[in-house]
C-alpha cells in the first residue's frame, strides 16, 4: 500500500487507499468528506494515512524540496488534533488550546521518530537538496542518530506530561507523577514499534561495513600480487637462461612476500632491526648472494646505531665481494648494555696485516667508524676458514664517553 | 655432516607429509640417494593413519596444511608413537610457526630452501636423537628466553637457559656449525649436542604462562 505520485489531488492518500482496496477513488473521497462531519475525523484519517503511507518509488527525476512535503503530514496531524480539540472543548479555550498544542507536539514527535526509523525514507531525505535538513535527518553517524531519537523521545514525553499537568488541578504533584509514568509507557510503546526497524538498520550497516572491509583486503592482496609476484614471474620467464638473475629475482620476491606476510612494517630509519634487514636486502640484490639474517631484540635508531648498521653493511659487502660464497650470516643482538653485530662467511678469508695501507674499506668504513662512535670492531679471519667481523656498540651515549675515557 | 647410514647397513626410512604433490615429488627425488622414502601423505588424517602403518624413522612435516597442519599430526602421534622423530620442513620461518611446532614436539625445523645435502644431514641428525637448529631458530629461542631474564617465572630451572646454553645458541645463530662451536668453546661436539637438546627440551616443557606472554608480546594472539 502506497501513495501514488500521478493520480493525486493533495497527497494521493485517497487514490492509494482506492487502489489497495480495489474500489473507485470517488467513493473513498466521498467517504472522507462525510467523515469530516464527525468531529473532523475525515481530516484526521487523511493526515494519519498521509504520514504513515510510503510514497510510490520515484520513477523519473526526483522532485526537489520533497523533504518539506514529507514533513507536512506531521504538521497536518498536529493541526487536525488542534481542530478536534477546538470542536470538542470550544467553550474552554484556555486549557483546551494548550492541551491541543501539547497533543500536536506529541504527534509530531512520534511522527519524526517513526519516519527516521525507516531506512529507505532516510535515504531519500539524505540526498535531498537541503543540506541543513540532511544534517539533521540523514543517517550520517551513530551520534546524530541517537541525538534524533532522544530528541523525539523528549518531545513525546514532554507532550504526555504536559497533558496531565494541564488537565490536572494546579500544584498537584501526584498528577505530574502520573504524567511521567504515562510518558514512559508512551515511550515504551514507541520503542516497541521502532525496535525491529532499528535492529534491522544496525545489522544492515554492520554487514555493509564488513563487506567493505573484506573487499578492501582482497583488493590489497590482488594489487600486491599483480605489482610484485606477477611481474617477477614474468621477468623470470624472460630471463630463464640466466641462473644468477633468476635467483636474484626469486630471492628478492621471496623476501618481499615474507615481509608482507609475517612482519609488521617498521621504518628502517627508526628501528635497528629493520635497518639491518634493509642493508642485508640491498647487499643480496646487488651481489646476488643470500644473507641469513637473525636479529634478536630491537631498539630505536639514532646516529650511533645508524653507524653500526653502516659498518655491518660494509662488512656484508666485503664478504659478498671477496669471500666467494653464496651465503653470509648476519647476527645481531640487542642487550641492555650493548648492541652487537656479527657478520660471518665461510669463504676465502684473508690476512688482515697483509692488507695494504692504501685500502680503506676495512680500516675506514668498519674499524674507524666504530671507534668514532665509541664502539669496537674485531675482525677474525684466516685464509681458507672464512671471516667473522664482530661489531659492538655500548647501548647508551653515557657509556660512550666512558669507553672513550677508557681508551685514553 | 657425514654421509648418512650407508655404512650401518640399513638406510633411514623417511615419511613425507606435505599438501603439495610437486614438492613431495621433488623431495623424494632429491633424497632418494640418501634415504628410503617409505610413504607420503597430503592431509592430516592420511598422515596419522599411514605413519602408524609404516613406522618410519623420521617424518618430514609441513607446517601449513588445509585441515590443521603439522601441529595436528604431531599432537595425534606424539603420545602413541614416541619413537617416530619429526622434522618440520616448511616454507614459513615465522616465529609462531617455528616455536609452535617445536613446542608440539618436533625435533627440528628447517625451511624448504635448504639444500638436499643439508636436508639429508638434518634427517640423519634427527634420527640419531639430536636437535636441528637453524640460525634463525636459535635466534627465535634467544629472543623468547633471553629478552627478559629478570622477570620471575613459576619454575626458573625449567624455563631459563643456562649461560652455556645461551652461548651455544648465540654461536649457532651466528652461523657456526656444531664442530666450530665445539672448537670455539673448548668442549666436545657431543657436549654441544647435549646443550642443544636441552634447549629443545626446555622449549617443549616451558609452562603455558611463558608461552602466552611470549606470544602476546609479539601480538600473535
Amino acid at each position: 500500500m502506497y501513495r501514488p505520485r500521478d493520480h493525486r489531488v493533495i497527497a494521493g492518500v485517497a487514490s492509494g487507499i482506492a487502489r489497495h482496496l480495489s474500489i473507485p477513488v470517488t467513493a473513498v473521497r466521498v467517504a472522507l468528506v462525510v467523515l469530516l462531519g464527525f468531529n473532523g475525523l475525515g481530516l484526521l484519517l487523511y493526515a494519519v494515512f498521509w504520514a504513515v503511507l510510503p510514497q510510490q518509488a520515484p520513477t523519473g527525476e526526483p522532485k526537489p524540496r520533497r523533504d518539506l512535503v514529507l514533513l507536512l503530514p506531521f504538521g497536518a496531524i498536529g493541526l487536525g488534533v488542534i481542530l478536534l480539540e477546538g470542536l470538542l472543548f470550544g467553550d474552554d479555550k484556555g486549557v483546551a488550546g494548550t492541551a491541543g498544542w501539547l497533543v500536536a507536539v506529541i504527534a509530531v514527535g512520534a511522527g519524526v521518530i517513526w519516519h527516521q526509523s525507516d531506512p529507505t525514507r532516510r535515504g531519500h531525505w539524505g540526498d535531498s537538496q537541503a543540506p541543513w535538513l540532511a544534517a539533521v535527518v540523514a543517517e550520517s553517524d551513530r551520534r546524530s542518530f541517537l541525538f534524533r531519537f532522544i530528541g523525539g523521545g523528549v518531545l513525546v514525553a514532554v507532550g504526555v506530561i504536559g497533558v496531565f499537568a494541564v488537565y490536572g488541578p494546579k500544584n498537584n504533584l501526584v498528577i505530574v507523577l502520573n504524567g511521567v509514568i504515562f510518558a514512559l509507557v508512551g515511550l515504551l510503546g514507541v520503542g516497541v514499534v521502532v525496535a525491529p526497524l532499528l535492529w534491522r538498520t544496525f545489522s544492515q550497516l554492520r554487514s555493509e561495513r564488513e563487506g567493505r572491509i573484506r573487499e578492501q583486503e582482497r583488493a590489497e592482496v590482488a594489487a600486491m600480487i599483480h605489482d610484485q609476484v606477477l611481474h617477477t614471474l614474468a621477468l623470470i620467464q624472460r630471463n630463464s637462461a640466466d641462473i644468477k638473475e633468476v635467483q636474484r629475482l626469486a630471492r628478492g620476491q621471496e623476501r618481499s612476500l615474507r615481509n608482507w606476510l609475517y612482519k609488521p612494517a617498521a621504518s628502517p630509519t627508526e628501528r635497528f632491526g629493520a635497518a639491518l634487514e634493509q642493508a642485508a636486502a640491498e647487499v643480496e640484490d646487488t651481489y646476488a648472494i643470500s644473507v641469513e639474517t637473525v636479529v634478536v631484540g630491537d631498539t630505536q635508531c639514532d646516529e650511533r646505531v645508524a653507524a653500526l648498521v653502516a659498518a655491518a653493511r660494509e662488512a656484508l659487502v666485503n664478504a659478498a665481494r671477496h669471500a666467494g660464497v653464496q651465503t653470509v650470516s648476519l647476527y645481531a643482538e640487542v642487550e641492555d648494555e650493548e648492541l652487537s653485530v656479527f657478520v660471518r662467511d665461510r669463504g676465502a678469508g684473508f690476512d688482515l696485516t697483509a692488507v695494504a695501507d692504501t685500502r680503506h674499506g676495512v680500516r675506514g668504513s668498519i674499524i674507524g667508524r666504530m671507534q668514532r662512535h665509541g664502539g669496537k670492531a674485531v675482525i677474525r679471519s684466516s685464509p681458507g676458514d672464512g671471516t667473522e667481523v664482530r661489531l659492538t656498540l655500548p647501548a647508551s651515549p653515557m657509556s660512550v664517553t666512558a669507553a672513550k675515557e677508557n681508551a685514553r | 655432516m657425514t654421509e648418512p647410514t650407508a655404512d650401518e647397513g640399513r638406510r633411514l626410512t623417511v615419511f613425507l607429509v606435505d599438501d603439495h604433490a610437486m614438492f613431495r615429488a621433488g623431495v623424494r627425488a632429491e633424497l632418494g640417494a640418501h634415504v628410503d622414502v617409505v610413504g607420503e601423505a597430503s592431509s592430516v588424517a592420511e598422515a596419522v593413519s599411514r605413519i602408524a602403518a609404516t613406522m618410519p624413522d623420521v617424518v618430514l612435516l609441513d607446517v601449513h596444511m588445509p585441515d590443521g597442519g603439522g601441529r595436528a599430526v604431531l599432537e595425534a602421534m606424539r603420545r602413541s608413537h614416541p619413537q617416530v622423530k619429526f622434522l618440520a620442513l616448511s616454507v614459513s620461518d615465522a616465529a609462531e610457526d617455528v616455536i609452535g611446532l617445536i613446542r608440539a614436539g618436533a625435533r627440528g625445523y628447517v625451511t624448504k630452501t635448504i639444500s638436499p645435502d643439508e636436508l639429508a644431514a638434518a634427517i640423519k641428525r634427527v634420527a640419531d636423537g639430536d636437535a636441528v637448529f637453524s640460525p634463525r631458530l636459535a635466534g627465535f629461542v634467544l629472543d623468547a628466553f633471553a629478552a627478559r631474564p629478570d622477570v620471575p617465572v613459576a619454575d626458573p630451572e625449567l624455563d631459563q637457559l643456562t649461560n652455556r646454553e645461551r652461548e651455544v645458541l648465540r654461536l649457532l645463530a651466528r652461523g657456526y656449525a656444531y664442530k666450530e662451536i665445539a672448537k670455539e668453546l673448548f668442549i666436545s661436539i657431543k657436549t654441544v649436542e647435549t646443550h642443544v637438546s636441552n634447549v629443545l627440551r626446555k622449549l617443549q616443557m616451558s609452562n603455558r604462562y611463558e608461552l602466552s606472554r611470549w606470544a602476546a608480546d609479539r601480538r600473535l594472539v
